[in-house]
């Protein structure tokens, strides 16, 4: 028998509010990936199949670098956000430690990716690092005086600073160059987790002075499983995948030519449509938490209300819980997301609202609309016109 | 039939799969739901909860795939440890043998989650229960045993009052089971041949003592004690009464045989002093019991006068012939067995049949022994 298909997941009906999640792939990419699938040629075969593969490679990797700010040999392509994060934290750490035996201590900031919190909790328990976490203020901004105290405490002890451009959930956008500034004076190399900014706001590498820099393809409209760690050339990295050498001897596996030429297809397209996208998203988005607080007046928008990712909108809906607001919007055709969820789909009140200090409950409220590329004026207007209803059922649900 | 909004209880097994593509192909509106209810901390992810149900969420979504309903995974954690796993852990230290499937039913599937369901737009839940419902003469539903003995499950259902009887759907009814894995095959849901759980699902390796040692810690009411004979003789000694139920046989240990030779089951359980007293398995034999917390799945019967009525005293166990006599009150029940029950403890759930009818319940309380 074959398999069902979902009455409400007729695409006609969707009203994609999960951007952040992931985007669709725009047609650019699409072509540039289309177009390489057919070709044989493993990038690092001699002949002549291979070359051709080489110099797609190659392309692309010039590509992102002119729109990153970056050298094209500071490009390691990877199968995403989470690799490059694991090959950041534990590639530099290791390396740095095994330098100086002294630097045992990583800080990060409390709101990062579990690709970023994760691998350090694994460093700690596994590897002997010692993990601080940045705290965040109430729109959960790294608190710049709180990392001075963590590096003070002793600079040379330090092994690696992580801290997000953007954050996936509340949107707010860090101070990554102010965080380098601190850093660059005890000579601390900093990475920085930006596949939500990468598109959305400017991002340039060199132009902070960052050491390492993630990036990931479905996130700007390129296809799943291909990103990027950008990472200075001087700085040195263990390689956590072993193999054929492929990416700088610090990844290995055969390179994968489609993906990565739809990635950079999709990094160009973003980076040079930044500008006009968050000015049209933003009004977007604008115009959500506006219509959303005239039905709702009691939600609170979490995040920074400046410092914030154009597409994001976060709330938090007092009295109702997140996962029974989203099913009822669902139902509706409106997707969106609580934010993190494990694998079994129980979603979790978030670390990140945690962080900024919201209580179990008001984290347990809340919601996460995100636009991009293919938002129009009429999801806003379906989000708005369904979400009255909708919290007052979730809220009726929550009372008994 | 009117077009419902259904949730279906999606379990990842067998039954619940069928279930929801019955009440699916019957032209409901059916959402499928997962209730995480395990917080097991050996989780993958420490702090975590419900990701020990990983498998089953998954074999569960994999079913709303094929049947093509929306689907969701319901934490149900908190409340299902403080009214159900608690209260197993109490009445153990007790001395007392509950039935937590019967107490989820009543407390999580039918209450909590039914509740949130209405509250959210829905109309009933649909569960792969063994058991049908109809609409009486007098316009209340009634909740009847399924055909297949073997598998009914009005037993565990005998909890819902006609409020919840009436927002509930049993779609696999009169089914026998072997029809109901056909089908599953046949709908080409993947758990059509997943073995049939038996065990409490929280005690995941049907090790009921050593979990309850375990959980219990500290809060055992002792750790040590001794079995005695009905006529105060020490026999051995154990390691604690909440490994025992009334009515058990293997597992004592006892050194010595019984002078006659024949085996030992546990008559009595003291928390207190930690005595645990064996007999022969005639001592066993209860005539008559007192039930409380009664719960009616329709009219409430009469109160003081002798019912006659049939009484199960234990998931998949047998049918008594019974007197029912209702508390002028009504908040206690007494039961007089025309045909003795053996091994029943207090804590068990009484369930009240009137042919093949459910009547009601009531949390066993006292037994009355038969003179020996």
């Amino acid at each position: 028998m074959a398999p069902a298909t979902d009455r409400r997941d007729s695409p006609d009906r969707v009203v994609y509010l999960d951007h952040a999640a992931t985007t669709p792939m725009v047609p650019a990419a699409l072509e540039a990936m289309t177009a390489h699938l057919s070709s044989v040629g493993n990038a690092s075969s001699l002949h002549g199949s291979g070359r051709r593969a080489r110099r797609v490679v190659e392309e692309s990797r010039e590509m992102i670098a002119a729109v990153l700010d970056c050298r094209p040999g500071e490009v390691v392509f990877t199968s995403g956000g989470t690799e490059s994060d694991n090959l950041a934290l534990k590639g530099i750490a290791w390396s740095r430690r095994q330098a100086d035996p002294a630097r045992v201590r990583i800080l990060a900031s409390a709101v990062e990716h579990h690709a970023v919190l994760d691998p350090l909790h694994w460093l700690h328990e596994e590897s002997g690092f010692e993990v601080s976490l940045i705290e965040v203020d109430a729109e959960g901004r790294v608190r710049l005086e709180h990392l001075r105290e963590l590096i003070e405490a002793d600079p040379d002890s330090v092994a690696v600073v992580s801290v997000m451009w953007a954050n996936n959930e509340v949107g707010t956008v860090q101070p990554v160059a102010e965080v380098v500034g601190l850093c660059e004076t005890y000579g601390i190399p900093v990475h920085s987790d930006a596949v939500q900014a990468v598109g959305a706001v400017p991002v340039a590498f060199a132009g902070v002075g960052l050491d390492a820099l993630t990036v990931t393809g479905h996130k700007v409209g390129g296809p799943f499983g291909v990103g990027a760690l950008i990472a200075r050339r001087d700085l040195a990295i263990t390689a956590l995948v072993h193999g054929g050498g492929q990416e700088r001897d610090i990844r290995s596996g055969t390179i994968d030519v489609p993906a990565i030429a739809a990635f950079a297809a999709a990094v160009e397209l973003a980076v040079k449509s930044q500008a006009e996208y968050a000015e049209r998203i933003g009004a977007l988005r604008d115009a959500l938490v506006a219509g959303v607080r005239e039905v709702v007046p009691d939600v609170v928008l979490n995040g920074d209300p400046v410092h914030r990712l154009p597409g994001n909108a976060h709330f938090s809906f007092p009295g109702c819980e997140g996962d029974a607001l989203l099913m009822l919007l669902d139902a509706q055709g409106i997707e969106c997301s609580t934010g993190s969820a494990c694998s079994a789909g129980v979603p979790q009140p978030s670390h990140v609202l945690i962080a900024m200090g919201r209580s179990d409950e008001l984290a347990r409220a809340s919601l996460r609309f995100s636009l991009g590329h293919s938002s129009t004026a009429a999801d806003v207007d379906a989000v708005v016109r369904a979400i009255g209803p909708c919290v007052e059922r979730a809220r009726m649900a929550t009372l008994r | 039939m009117s077009r419902l909004k259904v949730l279906a209880a999606m379990s990842g097994g067998v039954d619940s799969a069928v279930a929801a593509a019955r009440a699916a192909e019957a032209g409901h509106d059916v959402t499928g739901v997962h209730l995480a209810l395990s917080r097991n901390p050996a989780s993958y992810r420490s702090g975590a909860r419900g990701c020990c149900t990983i498998e089953d969420s998954n074999d569960a979504r994999r079913a709303a795939d094929m049947i093509g309903i929306p689907f969701y995974v319901w934490d149900m954690s908190d409340r299902f440890h403080e009214d159900v796993v608690e209260d197993f852990m109490a009445e153990y230290a007790a001395g007392r043998t509950p039935n937590p499937c019967l107490r989820c039913n009543e407390k999580i599937k039918f209450a909590a989650v039914l509740d949130r369901a209405r509250a959210l737009g829905f109309d009933a839940v649909a569960t792969g229960h063994y058991a049908t419902t109809r609409t009486g003469a007098d316009g209340l539903v009634e909740l009847h045993r399924a055909g297949d003995h073997a598998k009914d499950q009005s037993y565990v259902l005998g909890v819902l009052t006609q409020e919840q009887l009436a927002h509930s759907l049993f779609p696999l009814g009169d089914t026998p089971k072997p029809e109901v894995r056909a089908e599953a095959a046949r709908r080409g849901l993947l758990v059509a041949d997943k073995p049939d759980s038996h065990d409490i699902c929280f005690v995941a390796d049907g090790d009921n003592a050593g979990w309850l040692k375990e959980k219990l810690g500290e809060r055992q009411p002792n750790t040590s004690g001794e079995f005695v004979t009905e006529a105060g003789e020490v026999v051995g000694t154990h390691e604690g009464t909440v490994a025992f139920t009334i009515g058990q046989r293997r597992g004592l240990h006892l050194g010595r045989p019984a002078p006659d030779g024949k085996p030992r089951f546990v008559l009595d359980i003291e928390p207190v002093s930690g005595t645990v007293t064996v007999g022969p398995r005639e001592h066993l034999a209860v005539d008559g019991l007192t039930g409380i917390r009664p719960l009616w799945a329709g009219t409430l019967p009469q109160r003081g006068v002798s019912l006659e009525c049939t009484v199960q005293l234990r998931a998949h166990g047998d049918e008594h012939r019974a007197l029912l006599l209702v508390d002028e009150d009504g908040d206690g029940v007494d039961l007089t067995l025309l045909d003795p029950a053996f091994g029943i403890a207090p804590g068990q759930a009484a369930v009240i049949y009137d042919g093949t009818r459910v009547v009601g319940s009531a949390t066993i309380s006292a037994t009355r022994r038969t003179a020996a």
